[in-house]
């Protein structure tokens, strides 16, 4: 990845902060490592006042929250979740710039009580950047279960700084929490000092050489001797983040440049290559961590985590895999079967306002043209997506957020990885396959947690090999129309049905696979990334929030997305059926121009348009191919038992219904698909690549399974 | 005797002697509290050995066989 100066953490914090003025508020910067419930204390601290966003050039998620405590106000910037500030992936430099260079008043770093030791590393770190900080001991009810006791007031003394216990899903020790922020951020004189970490002589040496320059660099706000040990360190990113802090300030550099050159040459002396120095520093903070855990924290013997015992089962061999098939089975089939009510009434609702609208439109005497352009093209349109995408995803997504919240999705990652390997993929792959199901513009966006850039390009490019949320309905009527005898008993017919939806799925994940394994063997080669996953302990559910927030994060946020995309469509569509030339309507000559290459893999051209036309949002296919059939100028809503009549008196046979089954499967993504793969890529060429790679499958797919089956079977 | 993490058998314990590791890898691993002398404890091993998760410093961390084997540990024992 090319560092170039504007893709810094630290041009990024400082223009994802320009957008607001903070001037009068404390500035708090909440850092952790991932899984600790630090989103939790943000949420609690701040409330709904929130803004979240992406940091500006990077897909590192960013949040920005306001409180009120004593009449102060408290501004929060929740830092990407990082495991260390030394910087080795995007979040780690957005966290790291926040907290050396963008000016805040205090830095609360949340731990997690059931895994201290591993966590004061991140903390040992941060303290050395900058001593204005406040140790969160978060989920210390966990803790205590787990039989784990913690000397909180010694973890304070020794680390040398404020440790406030909370326990925040349940708000506990939040009030503590706030007034320690307060009391830090008013008066210096509420430190604790800080004991530094103690490094090797050799390191102390180095470090003394550039300590003059560095404490005038730092000017008192970091840490000069943390800053030296980080110009040492062969942190590129780091030094390019520093040269542009440094020309703001008009700091002359080439001091600095003479000093760290001395320093190096003294290092070079001694025999000390990159590696070691790195591995030294590290050493010792890690240490200093254990030290400093061992004196704090006791473990009664006999307390097992509960995690554990769990995973034995979940994670073995003979019970992992079954699981996990059957909790997404039960995830799909609640979405699908409790989406239709809902689904209905929203679009009788629409139903209801287009009659109120049309009325509305007949008293301002609006030519009826304009009418029927707005109502039955615009309206209706808008109408049928939102009812037809809103309640399963509405469903699908806080399920998902259950299972994520739970702790079960990176065990998934764990069992699937295996295979994900195989394709040259990462594991965390097959998270943001099945978020795909759910909607594959939200499966683009998950593609976020993969960290390195090969395998994340190869889970963007490959997310919409498996159908979402949209793409059901229609499966399902083609399926029950044309592939399931009405002889059999309504039981068996439906279970019929279910078992070829569960192919058609397996053939997505199929071809997912072997989508992946051809990009890493051409496109996109090189060699697998590492894989470092953690697999965090279980933790029960925090129901009513998960709901909230993934109706506000992923449902509301794709739904935007595609009202954007659905009303300019309505209106193409609308004009494309009621625009006549020579007699016939433009969409009956655009569907005769295709119909000789759609009848060649399958379909015909009134299928063809459909799909092209339903770009916008898979799931106006259907309605569109019926408005095709029937020459009417809007979309109509109309019964299954209908449709089929339809379709088969439009020559449809099983061959057309399996093609348009496979094609459905496998063509371009919709519009707001490509739109956030456009903007998580940042590139054209991928972007393009995303929309030919499945369309290019379909064809040849469809193109083999209409010869064979035309030529052989009949 | 030096052998790489992944001769490492579930419930065996063992301590880290070096990493074979460079650039991000070796950092993150770093991270991850893997010094020399840092206990490892393998809790599961996946299908066909090619992941595995370990309980290093209180976290449990999955990781693949290719990243395993450049991690070289001794003193190998049981635990429990």
């Amino acid at each position: 990845m090319g560092l170039t100066a504007f893709s810094t953490g630290f041009e990024v914090a400082r223009n994802r902060t320009e957008d607001f003025d903070d001037s009068e508020k404390k500035i708090i910067a909440l850092a952790g490592n991932p899984n600790v419930g630090k989103s939790t204390v943000f949420n609690a601290l701040t409330g709904l006042k929130q803004h979240t966003g992406n940091w500006p050039g990077k897909t590192v998620e960013s949040a920005r929250g306001e409180y009120t405590h004593q009449k102060n106000d408290y501004v929060v910037y929740d830092l990407p979740g990082t495991y260390s500030i030394m910087a080795s992936s995007a979040e780690e430099e957005v966290a790291r710039d926040f907290i050396c260079f963008y000016p805040h008043d205090l830095t609360v770093v949340v731990i997690d009580a059931t895994c201290i030791e591993r966590n004061l590393n991140l903390v040992l770190q941060i303290l050395e950047a900058n001593p204005k900080t406040l140790v969160c001991l978060n989920l210390i009810d966990e803790a205590k279960r787990n039989g784990i006791t913690i000397d909180i007031e010694r973890l304070s003394q020794n680390l040398g700084c404020r440790v406030i216990a909370t326990n925040a899903r349940d708000g506990k020790g939040l009030d503590a929490l706030k007034k320690a922020i307060s009391s830090l951020t008013e008066s210096d004189g509420a430190i604790i000092s800080y004991s530094p970490v103690s490094y090797k002589p050799y390191i102390q040496r180095a470090v003394d050489c550039l300590l003059p320059y560095c404490a005038k660099l730092s000017a008192g706000k970091l840490n000069a001797s943390w800053l030296a040990l980080k110009i040492l360190d062969f942190d590129e990113s780091f030094n390019i983040s520093l040269k542009i802090h440094l020309n703001e300030n008009n700091i002359d550099e080439t001091l600095l440049d003479k000093a760290v050159q001395a320093a190096r040459t003294y290092l070079e002396d001694n025999n000390i290559d990159e590696n070691t120095l790195h591995d030294d520093i590290v050493s010792q903070i890690v240490l200093h961590a254990e030290e400093l855990y061992l004196s704090c924290v006791q473990r009664t013997s006999a307390a097992k985590s509960s995690s554990r015992k769990i995973d034995k089962y979940v994670l073995s061999k003979s019970v992992g895999i079954p699981l996990m098939i059957l909790l997404m089975c039960v995830v799909f089939y609640l979405t699908i079967t409790g989406a239709n009510y809902p689904s209905e009434l929203l679009s009788a609702l629409f139903g209801k306002i287009e009659t109120v609208l049309l009325a509305f439109f007949v008293r301002l005497n609006a030519p009826s043209w304009l009418t029927s352009m707005l109502v039955e093209g615009v309206w209706r349109t808008l109408g049928w997506v939102v009812s037809v995408m809103l309640p399963p995803m509405a469903i699908f997504f806080p399920l998902f957020t259950l299972l994520e919240d739970m702790g079960y999705l990176p065990r998934i990652a764990f069992m699937l990885d295996p295979y994900f390997k195989k394709a040259g993929a990462h594991g965390k792959q097959a998270l943001t396959t099945m978020m795909g199901f759910g909607c594959n513009a939200c499966g683009v966006i998950g593609c976020r947690i993969i960290d390195s850039p090969r395998e994340r390009l190869i889970a963007t490019l490959t997310n919409c090999f498996v159908p979402c949320n949209g793409k059901f309905p229609a499966m399902i009527a083609i399926i029950t129309l044309f592939f399931t005898p009405a002889s059999l008993a309504s039981g068996v017919s439906t279970a019929l049905s279910a078992l070829l939806l569960t192919a058609l799925i397996l053939l997505g994940i199929f071809i997912t696979f072997g989508a992946s394994k051809l990009l890493s063997k051409t496109l996109l080669k090189g060699v697998s990334s590492s894989f470092v996953l953690e697999l965090p302990p279980y933790r029960k559910p925090q129901v009513g929030k998960v709901i909230v927030r993934s109706i506000f994060d992923r449902t509301l946020f794709v739904l935007g997305r595609a009202v954007m995309v659905a009303a300019p469509a309505g209106l193409i569509i609308w004009l494309l059926s009621n625009l006549t030339v020579g007699g016939a309507s433009l969409l009956t000559h655009a569907a005769g121009f295709l119909d000789p290459f759609a009848r060649v893999i399958g379909l015909d051209g009134i299928i063809l348009l459909a799909f092209i036309l339903g770009f916008p949002a898979n799931e106006i296919v259907i309605p569109l191919i019926v408005m095709g059939y029937m020459a009417q100028g809007a979309l109509t809503e109309i019964s299954t038992m209908q449709l089929g009549t339809i379709l088969v008196q439009n020559g449809w046979t099983w061959i057309t219904a399996l093609c348009v089954l496979l094609f459905s499967l496998l063509h371009f993504p919709c519009a707001t698909t490509m739109l956030t793969i456009k903007k998580e890529t940042g590139s054209v060429k991928w972007t393009l690549a995303a929309f030919f790679i499945p369309l290019l499958a379909g064809i040849i797919i469809c193109f083999a399974v209409n010869m064979i089956a035309t030529q052989f079977i009949f | 005797m030096k052998q790489p993490l992944t001769a490492l058998a579930e419930g065996e314990i063992c301590k880290v002697n070096s990493l074979l590791t460079e650039g991000i890898l070796r950092r993150r691993m770093l991270d991850l509290g893997l010094v020399e002398g840092t206990y490892i404890l393998a809790l599961h091993i996946g299908r066909k050995r090619e992941i595995a998760a370990y309980l290093i410093r209180g976290a449990v961390i999955a990781l693949r066989k290719e990243d395993a084997e450049r991690i070289i540990i001794t003193n190998i024992s049981k635990y429990l």
